[in-house]
């Protein structure tokens, strides 16, 4: 027997909300352990950079667009062009890319 | 009003990488049997990639429900990092409503600009960019899987890495005046390429394992001096 799809879909949605919010509310006061709030502080980075990379150089069709969307990325970000420009060069590098690939 | 005006500009970049993903999604949703409401539906509850891919290959293996649980819990569980996190950007004050919007709608982009700001954030910020990109991804999700196969593949290629740029666009800025936050960065990348490629982890679990370990690293080996609590 299939198992009913908005079931799934309301346990996911209950799972999602609990896990995002409960820390958020619970926690009010700032922190004042000196390693939990560098550890917190790092966090984006690690986690930011881990989803980035190697996945990049998966999403597209080439790897090597992936990889030269990295670059092109990387160094428009680094002098901070913000985030639309950088995102837009990413993209368009990979579509130039893939019309001689 | 000024915050909710800039946050939706920000929105718009954020918006199209959603599109794109989730017209990617879609065409996965598609495969597991989902109509298109069931993925509106799921796009707007849950707003998450990763979770979602996930949650809709275990309903096309119609696992039992606790198993949902479970796989929810692990292909979500940076978010519970990030709500840590997250509430030490918000005012101690703030009102409740706000924390429980701020939760709901806790995606690594809302998070990144979030946190991109020095200080607490302001909440119509983040409801700028959620106003148009949150539609935007429930959308994409249903016509990506109503009409996943019309899309080029070259321009669904393209867009795929728009939500890269943006992670891009965050964590690279800070490197030119933080040193260790540059080292950190090239760690968490060389580490997450070594056990993506030569260990069966998949790729949430690695987010995870990698962030615990290298952002507690970084505080030990990099603490930080005298800076303010929100930063």
């Amino acid at each position: 027997m299939r198992n009913n799809v908005y079931l799934y879909i309301l346990i996911m949605a209950l799972t999602v909300f609990i896990i995002r919010v409960l820390p958020l509310t619970l926690i009010r006061k700032p922190i004042r352990n000196k390693i939990i709030r560098d550890f917190l502080y790092y966090v984006p980075y690690v986690t930011l950079t881990v989803m980035t990379f190697p996945a990049i150089i998966d999403a597209t069709a080439s790897p090597y667009a992936g990889l030269a969307a990295l670059i092109v990325g990387g160094i428009a970000a680094y002098h901070d062009l913000g985030l639309f420009k950088v995102t837009v060069l990413c993209c368009l590098t990979v579509f130039v890319l893939e019309l001689f690939v | 009003m000024k915050h909710l005006k800039e946050g939706i500009q920000v929105g718009i970049p954020i918006g199209l990488g959603y599109f794109a993903v989730a017209f990617s999604l879609g065409i996965g949703a598609a495969a597991a049997g989902i109509t298109p409401f069931q993925g509106f539906l799921t796009s707007l509850l849950v707003n998450a990639s990763a979770g979602e891919s996930a949650a809709f290959t275990a309903i096309k293996e119609n696992v039992p429900y606790l198993q949902m649980i479970l796989i929810t819990l692990v292909a979500n569980a940076r978010y519970i990092l990030m709500s840590f996190a997250l509430s030490q950007k918000i005012h101690p004050k703030q009102k409740l409503i706000h924390r429980i919007l701020l939760g709901f709608f806790l995606t690594d982009e809302y998070f990144a600009l979030a946190v991109s700001k020095d200080g607490y954030c302001d909440p119509y910020y983040s409801y700028g960019a959620i106003l148009v990109a949150a539609p935007l991804w429930a959308l994409g999700t249903a016509l990506g899987i109503l009409m996943g196969n019309i899309l080029p593949a070259r321009i669904v290629s393209g867009l795929s890495v728009a939500l890269f740029g943006m992670f891009l666009a965050i964590i690279m800025p800070p490197c030119r005046k933080h040193r260790n936050i540059a080292i950190l960065i090239l760690f968490s990348a060389l580490f997450s390429y070594l056990l993506n490629r030569l260990t069966p982890l998949s790729e949430s679990t690695v987010t995870i394992l990698l962030t615990v370990i290298l952002s507690l690293a970084g505080a030990i080996l990099f603490p930080r001096k005298g800076e303010d609590n929100a930063q």
